[in-house]
């Protein structure tokens, strides 16, 4: 029977350049109920960090023309985390990518993070949201059963590579896959090629696209650098289809 | 070489995706699976003209010899592709797809025999294991908002 399980919602809603996809309770849906508080609070964030929008506060703090004392709180702590990842990555993952202040690397992944927690705040006790194809799961999919993530294989369109399965966990992706190369090794300022994609898997998703972020960008120093991290675990493909994945992985394979 | 293979495939996955994953949802632009999935035991009329709308593009047949109780053969309409003709036809029972088969595929040039020796039988095998993954969700690079509708996590929103 097509159609969402018994007494779940999927919405799926444009923003943010791509499409946000929510699995909530049936009761969440409504207006103005959590989901439709959760989607309002996403595209405040897109017209508040948009740098596709030369009215955002982000492209005006980028131009000058606005103070950060003067913008929105999260500004400064949108900023404040990217600085945190920077020094943890050693530089490989920045808020100024290419010299300009475009946050977008941490953005999304905390919007989405904080969109889900709404809804753990009003009540949900299980649901995910997919920003694009970076996933913050709450709770679990059903009594003593597992979230399933698909993760796709960024060599051959439309299969997956691996499913990981956990609850409260996070999963996002950095690739090539759609947009060709996009994430610059800001070291050197050239596209980094040596990962078809990298995968991060753990407790927070504001975290975890920060991470395959800096992991993409660091190519060969990607394993290394993901194995030190605590609480987070990754898995890579290399574009001759080589992959590797970190010694904590296995906790999260469905 | 590869680069053209690669961008076939993904054009080919897509419809694939599209086709695989049957349901009564709205906005699929290219293709539409119909049926109710019951089988020699249902109804085995035509579709009424009045649901057969613009994406409508597969018919089903119930009475196809060698079917087993419970599942439903599903023939899609030729879809006319930049690389030519291609049609599918799906065996689908208890709403499972459980085989794919190419019923006319590009033959005239050499991408299209690769195609037809490489890619068709990857994408089938492809897409009935991503199906048969049982996934909530698909994280991968970011898809635009363009994209998406060609994704798997689309095809999961419509209610796989």
């Amino acid at each position: 029977m097509a159609g969402p399980r018994s007494g779940r919602l999927r919405h799926a809603e444009h923003v943010m350049g791509t499409v946000v996809s929510f699995d909530v309770p049936a009761w969440a849906g409504g207006d103005p109920g959590p989901l439709g508080r959760a989607v309002r609070w996403l595209h405040w964030v897109d017209a508040t960090f948009s740098t596709y929008r030369d009215d955002s506060e982000m492209s005006r703090l980028g131009r000058g023309s606005l103070a950060l004392a003067d913008c929105a709180p999260e500004v400064a702590e949108v900023l404040a985390a990217c600085a945190d990842v920077s020094v943890l990555s050693g530089g490989y993952f920045t808020a100024t990518p290419g010299g300009r202040l475009d946050p977008s690397g941490y953005v999304k992944g905390w919007a989405i993070e904080h969109a889900a927690a709404m809804l753990t705040e009003s009540g949900s006790t299980a649901h995910t949201v997919n920003g694009g194809g970076d996933i913050q799961c709450v709770g679990d999919r059903g009594p003593g059963q597992p979230w399933r993530v698909g993760i796709t294989d960024p060599l051959r369109p439309g299969a997956l590579a691996l499913v990981v399965a956990g609850r409260d966990f996070a999963v996002a992706t950095s690739g090539v896959a759609e947009r060709g190369p996009h994430i610059i090794n800001p070291h050197t300022g050239q596209p980094a090629t040596a990962l078809a994609s990298v995968t991060v898997v753990g407790p927070s998703l504001a975290a975890a696209d920060a991470y395959a972020t800096a992991a993409f960008a660091m190519s060969r120093h990607a394993r290394d650098w993901a194995e030190s991290l605590d609480g987070y675990e990754a898995f890579a493909i290399a574009p001759d289809g080589a992959t590797w994945q970190t010694g904590g992985l296995g906790a999260y394979l469905g | 070489m590869r680069r053209a293979i690669l961008a076939i495939t993904g054009t080919i996955a897509g419809l694939v995706a599209l086709l695989t994953f049957k349901s009564h949802a709205p906005a699929i632009p290219t293709a539409t699976v119909s049926g109710t999935g019951g089988g020699v035991t249902s109804t085995s009329s035509p579709v009424p003209a009045s649901e057969a709308g613009p994406g409508q593009s597969f018919s089903t047949d119930s009475q196809a010899g060698g079917l087993q109780t419970g599942e439903t053969t599903l023939t899609g309409q030729v879809a006319s592709t930049v690389y030519g003709p291609v049609q599918v036809q799906l065996l689908v029972r208890r709403h499972k797809i459980i085989k794919v088969s190419i019923l006319q595929q590009p033959e005239s040039t050499v991408h299209d025999l690769q195609i037809g020796q490489f890619a068709f039988p990857q994408l089938i095998s492809e897409t009935l294991s991503a199906q048969s993954a049982k996934i909530d969700a698909v994280s991968g690079a970011s898809y635009t908002s363009a994209g998406y509708i060609q994704s798997l996590q689309s095809a999961l929103d419509r209610g796989l």
